[in-house]
């Protein structure tokens, strides 16, 4: 098998899958997250600025799920097409959320009428909070593995067995640690009354997250096998729990001293750790089969041939720096509080 | 229904839903970039105000070809799972490239370029447009380079056998420059210009109906006219190719889009005609050996026929494809003649003095739109049975453990939501339209 720096290519893109997923939950994930603060905002003008101080960005950031769900299924198309086929009730949903979210910012403020925005609203704030949750609830259903058979045929059932009480937690640790990052976004993009409501809020949003956290947390060291096998076998990883958690901790520090950039800085570490731990807990696995491990989906099953994940790193080594580019220009350009003018949403 | 049926359904659905956006955003964006580069390079105000008007209306048509595009990167994996499986070894490089050059590219540029104005010097917001531009341009070419391949196989081997045979690169730049790649990207490529460049003549010629706007819209008329004009001109040549491709790749499909059944034997070219695909049999008014001279440019040249296919083999749908090759091809025949009486009467000084003709062309909108779905319905019917050509069939490829049921929510789902957005598309459309490029209350007078 070929190897870069010693590195076998499925374990390779496994780990760029892996960081564009990371990027995509810390980048939407503040998007995503203060959209589920929406209707908490009261005043028609606050719940616009909330929406105006993602919007030259969302797009942007979105990216990252195009890229994340083009890795998969380029890297790792027997994943990308096993999992997408068994969770098709959840991801359909998602899916349409997406479409209904994106209408929601595109027209919410294009009327003046009180019917037409609190409508907007009522969808922008159901489909930001329901992507939050489905994202964590499949995150869930990955980790406690899927009824797959011989030839990675999924088993299971097809309607509403990912609604399963692990998942839904997994659901509400994703939506409070999103809603976390969030606040912190909002309050480096606003001012005033709306930034002073937003401040109380965040506290409300780093409890729930630390409650829904800690149970999650139990719950998988406690009942999902195996989940501290990979460590067992090599303790140095031990590193990325207590990052993880030294992470964790160091968020409400940095609220309270009001330092909101580096808040946002390690909200965003906690998720890229703890995705870190998540994947570095399954490798080389990339789905469980609850029937049989001998039926899992691994890096190595459902890798691409080693000619395709070599032109695919390749691309990737041209076209990251591009890429990184553009975010640092287009988040440079929109440094600082939100300003409303005749292009604003 | 069965499942393939209903997923066939849902992706046809949702694919030419998503089609009427993005040839819009590359049209649209191809004449933003003329308008912004001569406000650039005159400094008339003029051109400025065009740019500011149709960015309004590109970020709609752009924004909602995004949320429906990202449906079609993951229905890959919910409906046609094993058609990834065995597709996505070839397809993955791709669609990384897609991400990472074309999309990453046009949408952090967006931003800059619709909330942008007033935070960055005009110039770097030129190079944003054009960026966008750009990315979309590229988008379109590795789309369009994957459904190639499904077309016409290249750079690859098969390996593996029954559900888990799949397709593994062997040679990327075969793979790219496929047999039909390089014709159906500029074919693809055209056919998205005339969509913008027919919006934007819709929309000036409606406003030079109305009596509004007229200086300005007489500019972007203009504009719109030169592009569409060569295009809808090029665009003949870039059809024929792709036509000579298909005859040498795809010949049951070729044979389908004239309705030819006999095995070997001289072809017809109809200008319309109905197919009894029962009796094999097409009535219709043609050229006879029109088809066979068009290939090898002898009226008397064999031409392969359906016939010469096992019927598990070829297209089963064979009217359907031939009403919608002819369509297409009517329709490219009739924007190259209103496109050049419209640069006739140009020439002459007289573009502007036929109320009639600012008539058609408020409705030709419709048209290259039109022309761009049945061209495609072409495309992809005409490949049938077959999802890739030669390899895998359509009716092995859907999800298997994917239920009908589920497919029936999930389109039912689709079919409210994608209402509800053309809804929303069309409302916001006719809006903007109705309000103008600028508020005329404030500015009674030309200001120009």
């Amino acid at each position: 098998m070929e190897t870069f720096l010693g590195i076998d290519y499925p374990t390779l893109w496994y780990l760029v899958v892996g960081l564009l997923f990371s990027g995509y939950a810390i980048l939407e994930g503040f998007d995503y997250g203060a959209g589920a603060w929406h209707l908490f905002l009261r005043k028609d003008l606050s719940r616009r600025i909330a929406i105006n101080a993602i919007g030259p960005i969302w797009d942007a950031n979105q990216v990252w799920l195009i890229i994340g769900g083009g890795a998969l299924f380029a890297g790792f198309p027997v994943m990308y097409a096993t999992m997408l086929s068994a969770m098709y009730i959840p991801f359909m949903l998602f899916l349409m959320l997406l479409v209904l979210r994106s209408a929601a910012i595109k027209f919410r403020s294009a009327e003046e009428m009180l019917w037409w925005r609190k409508t907007w609203d009522i969808i922008y704030f159901a489909s930001n909070t329901l992507i939050a949750f489905l994202l964590g609830v499949v995150l869930g259903n990955v980790l406690q593995g899927f009824d797959i058979g011989p030839g990675f045929t999924y088993e299971g059932g097809i309607f509403f067995s990912f609604l399963n009480p692990y998942a839904i937690m997994v659901g509400f640790t994703t939506l409070s640690l999103f809603m976390t990052q969030g606040a912190i976004f909002l309050l480096l993009k606003t001012e005033g009354r709306l930034y002073a409501r937003i401040t109380f809020l965040l506290k409300k949003g780093m409890i729930f997250f630390i409650i829904s956290f800690s149970i999650t947390s139990l719950y998988t060291l406690i009942f999902i096998p195996g989940v501290t096998d990979n460590f067992k076998e090599t303790p140095e990883f031990f590193i990325l729990p207590i990052l993880a958690f030294l992470a964790v901790a160091n968020v409400p520090r940095l609220v309270s001293k009001k330092k909101y950039l580096y808040a946002l800085i390690f909200s965003s570490l906690t998720m890229a750790f703890l995705l870190m731990l998540v994947a570095f807990q399954l490798y080389p696995v990339l789905l469980p089969s609850t029937i049989h491990p001998e039926h899992s989906v691994t890096i190595y099953n459902a890798a691409s041939s080693q000619k395709s994940l070599g032109i695919m790193l390749t691309i990737v080594l041209i076209g990251s720096p591009l890429l990184a580019g553009y975010f640092i220009f287009l988040y440079k350009t929109f440094y600082g509080k939100v300003k409303l003018d005749d292009t604003s949403y | 229904m069965d499942t393939e049926i209903l997923a066939r359904i849902q992706f046809a659905f949702t694919i030419a839903f998503h089609y009427i956006y993005p040839p819009l955003s590359i049209g649209i964006g191809l004449i933003m970039v003329i308008m912004e580069g001569l406000y650039l390079k005159t400094g008339n105000k003029a051109y400025e105000i065009l740019t500011r008007f149709w960015l309004k209306i590109f970020a709609i048509t752009f924004g909602i070809g995004v949320a429906t595009g990202i449906i079609m990167e993951f229905e890959f994996g919910t409906n046609w799972a094993v058609y990834s499986k065995y597709v996505g070894d070839i397809f993955g490089s791709a669609l990384a490239a897609e991400g990472l050059f074309a999309f990453g590219l046009e949408s952090t540029f967006l931003g800059i370029l619709i909330f942008g104005w007033n935070r960055v010097s005009p110039k770097v917001h030129f190079i944003s447009t054009v960026g966008v531009f750009l990315g979309s341009m590229f988008s379109a070419v590795w789309i369009v380079v994957a459904n190639s391949w499904q077309q016409t196989p290249a750079g690859y081997h098969i390996v593996g056998e029954g559900l888990s045979a799949r397709a593994e690169v062997t040679d990327f730049w075969a793979m790219i420059f496929n047999p039909s790649s390089v014709d159906r990207i500029i074919h693809t490529w055209q056919g998205a210009f005339l969509a913008g460049a027919f919006l934007v003549l819709s929309v000036h010629a409606y406003y030079i109906r109305k009596g509004r706007y007229i200086e300005i819209s007489k500019k972007a008329f203009k504009i719109a006219l030169v592009v569409a004009t060569i295009i809808s001109l090029t665009q003949l040549v870039s059809g024929h190719s792709s036509a000579d491709g298909v005859a040498k790749n795809q010949p049951a499909k070729l044979a389908a889009m004239e309705g030819h059944y006999e095995k070997s034997s001289p072809a017809d070219l109809y200008l319309f005609g109905w197919v009894d695909n029962e009796n094999q049999k097409v009535t219709g008014l043609s050229v006879p050996g029109g088809l066979s001279f068009l290939v090898h440019q002898d009226f008397e040249a064999p031409i392969t026929g359906l016939n010469a296919f096992p019927k598990e083999d070829r297209p089963g749908q064979v009217n359907a494809v031939f009403q919608f090759y002819h369509i297409m091809i009517a329709i490219g025949l009739f924007l190259i003649a209103l496109t050049l009486y419209a640069s006739f009467l140009w020439w002459k000084g007289k573009l502007f003095d036929k109320k009639w003709l600012m008539w058609i062309f408020s409705f030709s909108v419709i048209l290259p739109q039109i022309a761009n779905q049945v061209g495609w319905f072409t495309a992809e019917i005409g490949r049938q049975p077959w999802i890739v050509y030669g390899h895998l069939r359509t009716s092995q490829g859907f999800s298997q453990e994917v239920s009908s049921n589920q497919i029936m929510f999930s389109l039912v789902l689709f079919a409210v939501v994608y209402s509800l957005l053309l809804v929303l598309f069309l409302y916001s459309l006719n809006k903007k339209i109705k309000h103008g490029p600028y508020d005329e209350a404030e500015n009674p007078l030309e200001i120009i």
